[in-house]
C-alpha cells in the first residue's frame, strides 16, 4: 500500500470534503484490513480527532460511534443484553482479541466485506446507520444501495430488543473467514440473514415473511421456511467453500436456527 | 512525518512515511523483539500494547500510534520473566518466536480478566499463533500463572 499523505481532520465537514475532493482519497477507520483492501491512496483521512469513539445508551436504543472498536462492543454490558447478545457473540468470534482492539464497527460497515460477520447479525437487528451527508438509513438499504460509499459514517443505533437470537459462524479454524455464517431473531416475528454466500449478506425477506404468516412454527413449516432461503440466496463457490457444501450448511442451520428462537 | 510516542515509559519521537506501520518502525529503531510473521493480522507475533491493549502491530499504520503509549515485552521485564517461569515448568515453548507476544497477551488477560477460567483464556489467546507446542502446555502454564497472581 502506498499513502501519499496522512490527514487528521479537524471537523466531519473537511473529512467529508477531503473524502470528496479525489476518488484516491480514503478514510481510515481502525485500519485493520486497510493491507488488503487498498493500494494506492492520495491522502489518507483519520477521524481520531472527532470523538467518534464512543457507546450511549438510552432506554430504546443503543448509539455506537464509528469508531469504537469491536472489542469495546463486545464488551459492553448493554449490547450483551440486545437479542441474548448475538451481536457481542459475532464479535467474539472474529480472530483474536488484538485485530478486535483495532478494527471498527464504523470500518466493518463501511468495507461492505462479504466475508463480515458483523453485518448479517446487523441486519437481523435492523441497525440504523447514521451518515454525515446522507443521513439515516437501514444498514439494509445501505448494501443494497450503489453509490454511497463517498459518505461518512458517524454513528450507529441498534434498538434493544430483548428477542431471542441465534448465530453461527462456519470456518475452518477461528482465524479463518466463514464459509457461511447465519443469524437471526425473533421478537414475535422472524428476521434471517445470510453471510458469505460468498457475496455480501443479506435478509431473507421471502423466508421471513413466509414464517411470520405463519400462527405455528411446526417441522414442516420450519423445511418449508428452508427451501424458500435456498430460492432466495445467492449461494455460489469460492476457495473456501462449493455451492454445494454451501447449500448444506445453509439448510443445517437455518433449521437449527429456527429450532433455537423458538424454544 | 514526525510522530510521538511513549514507548516503555519512554517518550520517542520517530520520522515515518505515511504508509509505515508501527511493526516497521518498531524494527527498524531496534524493538527486535516484537516479530514480524505473517504480516497480515493472522498470527499475532506482532502484537504490542496500544494504551495497554494488544493490537498487530502489523497492521496499525504507525501515524495513528501517535500520540499513545505502547509497550513492547522490555516494558513488562518482571512481568514476562515470571510468565517465561511457567511456560519453562510446563514445557510450553520450544523455539521462543512468539513468547514476547505471549507474554504481552497474557499480561493484557490478567488486567483485563485475573481470573479468567480455561474457555476465557483459550478465547483470549486465538490470535497468537504459536507453530511448536499445539498450546495444551501454554494453556496449562497460563492458568497457574493467573492462579497463582490472584
Amino acid at each position: 500500500m502506498n499513502v501519499n499523505e496522512y490527514v487528521v481532520v479537524e471537523n466531519i465537514d473537511q473529512a467529508y470534503q477531503l473524502f470528496n475532493q479525489n476518488k484516491k482519497n480514503q478514510i481510515i477507520a481502525g485500519g485493520a484490513w486497510l493491507k488488503l483492501s487498498v493500494k494506492e491512496v492520495n491522502k489518507l483521512i483519520s477521524l481520531d480527532d472527532l470523538s467518534l469513539n464512543y457507546i450511549k445508551t438510552n432506554d430504546k436504543s443503543v448509539e455506537i460511534g464509528a469508531l469504537t472498536s469491536l472489542r469495546e462492543v463486545e464488551m459492553n454490558d448493554v449490547v450483551n443484553e440486545i437479542d441474548h447478545g448475538i451481536l457481542s457473540t459475532a464479535i467474539s468470534q472474529i480472530m483474536g482479541v488484538s485485530i478486535r482492539n483495532l478494527a471498527t464497527i464504523g470500518g466493518s460497515i463501511m468495507g461492505r466485506f462479504s466475508f463480515s460477520d458483523i453485518i448479517p447479525v446487523l441486519l437481523v437487528l435492523d441497525c440504523q446507520l447514521y451518515f454525515h451527508n446522507r443521513g439515516e438509513m437501514t444498514i439494509n438499504e445501505f448494501i443494497t444501495s450503489k453509490g454511497l460509499d463517498r459518505d461518512i459514517l458517524t454513528y450507529i443505533k441498534i434498538n434493544k430488543s430483548t428477542g431471542q437470537s441465534y448465530f453461527k459462524k462456519i470456518s475452518h479454524t477461528a482465524l479463518d473467514f466463514s464459509m457461511l455464517n447465519v443469524a437471526i431473531t425473533f421478537d414475535g416475528s422472524f428476521r434471517i440473514a445470510i453471510g458469505s454466500q460468498p457475496g455480501m449478506a443479506m435478509l431473507c425477506e421471502q423466508t421471513m415473511a413466509f414464517l411470520n404468516q405463519q400462527n405455528d412454527i411446526s417441522e414442516d413449516v420450519i423445511e418449508q421456511a428452508v427451501s424458500i432461503a435456498l430460492t432466495e440466496l445467492k449461494l455460489s463457490s469460492n476457495i473456501r467453500a462449493s455451492k454445494a457444501y454451501r447449500e448444506v450448511l445453509a439448510k443445517t442451520y437455518i433449521k437449527r436456527g429456527l429450532r433455537q428462537v423458538i424454544k | 512525518m514526525k510522530i510521538k510516542i511513549t514507548i516503555n515509559e519512554k517518550d520517542k519521537i520517530f520520522e515515518v512515511e505515511p504508509s509505515e506501520y508501527l511493526l516497521d518502525v518498531l524494527r527498524r529503531n531496534n524493538y527486535t523483539s516484537v516479530r514480524r510473521g505473517c504480516d497480515n493480522t493472522s498470527c499475532g507475533v506482532c502484537t504490542v500494547l496500544l494504551d495497554d491493549k494488544p493490537v498487530p502491530s502489523c497492521s496499525l499504520l504507525a501515524l495513528k500510534a501517535n500520540g499513545h503509549r505502547i509497550t513492547t515485552v522490555e516494558g513488562i521485564q518482571e512481568e514476562a520473566h515470571k510468565i517465561g517461569l511457567y511456560f519453562g515448568n510446563e514445557g510450553a515453548d520450544q523455539c521462543g518466536y512468539c513468547n514476547p507476544s505471549m507474554a504481552l497477551t497474557v499480561y493484557s488477560l490478567k488486567l483485563e480478566n485475573p481470573k479468567a477460567n480455561e474457555q476465557e483464556i483459550k478465547e483470549y489467546l486465538v490470535g497468537n499463533l504459536c507453530r511448536c507446542t499445539g498450546y495444551v502446555a501454554q494453556h496449562e502454564a497460563i492458568k497457574k500463572y493467573l492462579g497463582d497472581q490472584s
